[in-house]
């Protein structure tokens, strides 16, 4: 029961850990990217629409499908569609210097259109009579356990028992944390979100980090729309399925204080409480739904207090927020 | 030695310089322009999803606004209106907080706890108070529970320079949460609320959208005076412009950020009871529809003045209405309005670049390195 529990709050966190890695890549680069939303919408949808082509071009034969293949498809659709949107939110932020904050909620307006206009059209292209599409032979790729996870009982279920996904998702944010804070790009990429003049002075060329900060991040973003559409949902779409994870990965990013490293440990947390309305005995269906706000209550309780302890290290990067530009400084 | 040095450091082909006041007819005469070619833009992508012709796409989005048959009794035209008032009401209500660069993006969790003190009035005093009280009552307490929600955040903000972006965004989840528990409570499981008889606004010769827009008028006027003409639109403007300036001249910035909030949270409760006790007569927890998001956009697109707003608000409301039509009659799911909408605002938002800075081209230096 409980190594269930822990389970299932991993499989609910992983979404969130991708959406905060990402948009902690972003934010570092002094950048509030409120489209990460819409940006994990179009990576959700990007991935099906590739592996809706895909299954339909090997007609109905698992057999006929190279799971290597049925994996890379959805992949780089996933991360090219959310790319494309770090894309036009860095042209419109960092180019033209447009307010970062309506220029990600346009993008998060442009992103769920766009995700529930594919959905619709996809479900429309199979006449299916549910509102959702099953992209189960996929998913069955995607989710894939290692093969002796089941023979080492509880530790296997609790450690060796998730999608492949769910381990990346882990890597990169420990990655992202390495580069952060030992290397010199990520040291390069800090000094931009703190003080982006003091930076171009050095040489450090501003425009080339926010943009790559960016677009890396809601690349990272995007995997989190694959990971939900893929393991969680096991294959299926139906539309506004993946709710507000979007938002909650962004209150994540606050809850782990800017630390990709944190932020593994908080989208568990996250998930946890997403989910215990789920296992708590004796709960009518009318408690459960106030349970659910508990993630939130939790999130502006965090909010709170690291405003309240004005530590420096758990402040956010100083200019964030705030668009760079040279002749202004 | 000198050629080496030039070809070195290769200059940039162009680059940006801050413009300084554009006069105001050039800047309208771009978002103008801008707002045409997304207009047209729009057109030829609906044309290509629908697999129409130009003028039957057009037709159909016109009709889909202004069209004659609603519902047997009001005309399309003013379910346009109704929509435009309601984003109007959570733009303006936005205003002031953005005007003091406070990012209040809970406008729809402060609408929809306006909205939940109405429908609780509606439902538990319905049957006991006169008409009158009752409207009355319902307009207070929507009110105060859309200030409470809003000043919530300005609090923390004040005292402890807590983020208030996120700090809004999460009490709209907050929000919709207890509306669902409430739902589920008063609809018996069912998750739908049936429309309540008691504490609806009155209708004006079968117009039940007439008390709305009304209403939505007056605060667009008065919040036009305020932001121009009273001293705390004033302090406001100084606020957002500089605190430490504000601090100099006297003002108490914390007291300006907690009433501009109850004010804002105010009118998002008015919104909110618009909807419940003027329009729907029952609530769900998608009764604000994110409005309260795209009401930021317009906002900040409406430059914090009010008449822009009904102008941006009013264009807005007629892509997403005419483009879900033209979407809807040809079976395709009306989120491509959202997806038109979501572009045409990036376009505007993009715009604004071409009227804040000029492009300056290097021209050529031979001569004057040599």
């Amino acid at each position: 029961m409980i190594i269930q529990f822990i389970c299932r709050a991993i499989l609910l966190g992983v979404p969130l850990l991708y959406g905060s890695t990402g948009e902690i890549v972003t934010e570092k680069s002094g950048h509030l990217n409120l489209g990460i939303p819409g940006i994990m919408y179009v990576g959700a949808i990007s991935g099906v629409v590739g592996s809706f082509l895909y299954e339909n071009s090997c007609g109905n034969d698992i057999a006929n499908m190279n799971p290597v293949l049925a994996v890379l498809i959805p992949l780089l659709c996933a991360i090219a569609g959310a790319t494309l949107m770090g894309l036009i939110y860095s042209f419109l932020t960092v180019t033209l210097h447009a307010n970062q904050n309506v220029t990600g909620l346009a993008l998060t307006t442009l992103g769920i259109g766009l995700g529930n206009f594919l959905g619709a059209s996809l479900i429309n292209i199979t006449k299916s009579e549910l509102p959702s599409i099953a992209l189960t032979k996929t998913s069955s790729f995607f989710s894939a356990k290692l093969p002796f996870a089941d023979d080492l009982g509880w530790f296997g279920e609790l450690f060796l028992s998730h999608d492949f996904l769910t381990y990346t998702a882990i890597i990169i944010a420990l990655v992202v944390s390495f580069v952060l804070n030992r290397t010199r790009v990520g040291l390069n990429l800090r000094s931009v979100g703190e003080n982006p003049a003091t930076a171009d002075a050095a040489g450090i060329n501003v425009v080339k980090y926010r943009y790559l900060a960016t677009c890396i991040g809601s690349a990272i973003a995007g995997l989190g729309g694959l990971q939900y559409v893929m393991a969680y949902a096991s294959g299926v779409w139906s539309n506004n399925a993946f709710g507000d994870r979007g938002w909650m990965a962004i209150a994540l990013v606050i809850f782990a204080l800017w630390k990709p490293s944190m932020a593994i440990v908080g989208s568990f947390v996250f998930g946890a409480l997403c989910n215990a309305n789920n296992y708590i005995q004796g709960l009518g269906t009318e408690t459960q739904e106030l349970f659910k706000m508990l993630p939130y209550v939790v999130t502006i309780v965090v909010l709170i207090i690291t405003s309240m302890r004005k530590k420096r290290e758990h402040q956010p990067p100083a200019s964030l927020g705030i668009n760079y530009f040279r002749e202004e400084r | 030695m000198d050629n080496k040095i030039v070809k070195t450091h290769r200059e940039p082909f162009f680059h940006v310089v801050k413009r300084d006041d554009m006069p105001w007819w050039k800047a309208w005469s771009i978002r103008a322009a801008t707002i045409v070619i997304a207009f047209f833009l729009v057109g030829f992508l609906s044309m290509a999803v629908t697999e129409r012709g130009f003028g039957e796409t057009y037709e159909i989005m016109f009709s889909g606004v202004f069209g004659r048959i609603f519902d047997g009794r009001t005309t399309m035209l003013w379910k346009y209106l109704q929509e435009i008032a309601i984003l109007l009401c959570l733009a303006l209500a936005l205003t002031p907080a953005f005007k003091m660069k406070f990012w209040n993006c809970g406008a729809e969790g402060q609408a929809l706890v306006g909205g939940l003190a109405s429908i609780i009035c509606m439902i538990e005093l319905g049957p006991k108070l006169p008409y009158p009280i009752l409207i009355l009552v319902i307009a207070v307490t929507s009110i105060l529970a859309g200030a409470i929600w809003g000043v919530i955040p300005a609090i923390f903000k004040a005292i402890f320079n807590t983020n208030e972006t996120l700090f809004t965004l999460m009490m709209n989840y907050i929000a919709t949460q207890i509306i669902a528990y409430y739902v589920y409570i008063k609809g018996g499981g069912s998750n739908v609320i049936n429309p309540v008889e008691y504490g609806n606004f009155p209708t004006v010769g079968n117009n039940k959208y007439f008390v709305n827009i009304v209403i939505v008028v007056l605060i667009t006027v008065v919040m036009y005076i305020y932001l121009k003409y009273s001293k705390q639109g004033y302090e406001i403007s100084v606020v957002g412009e500089s605190q430490n300036t504000a601090r100099y001249i006297g003002i108490n910035v914390k007291k300006v950020i907690i009433r501009t909030m109850v004010i804002s949270g105010a009118l998002c409760g008015v919104a909110g009871m618009l909807l419940v006790a003027g329009t729907d007569h029952s609530i769900n927890i998608n009764s604000v529809g994110g409005q309260g998001f795209t009401a930021i956009l317009m906002s900040w697109l409406g430059q914090f003045n009010p008449f822009i707003m009904v102008v941006m608000t009013a264009i807005v409301v007629f892509l997403r209405i005419g483009v879900a039509k033209v979407a809807d009659t040809a079976l395709l799911n009306s989120s491509f309005s959202e997806i038109m909408v979501g572009l045409v605002i990036l376009m505007l938002v993009g715009c604004e670049f071409f009227i804040n800075y000029s492009i300056k081209f290097k021209h050529n230096k031979k001569e004057g390195n040599a």
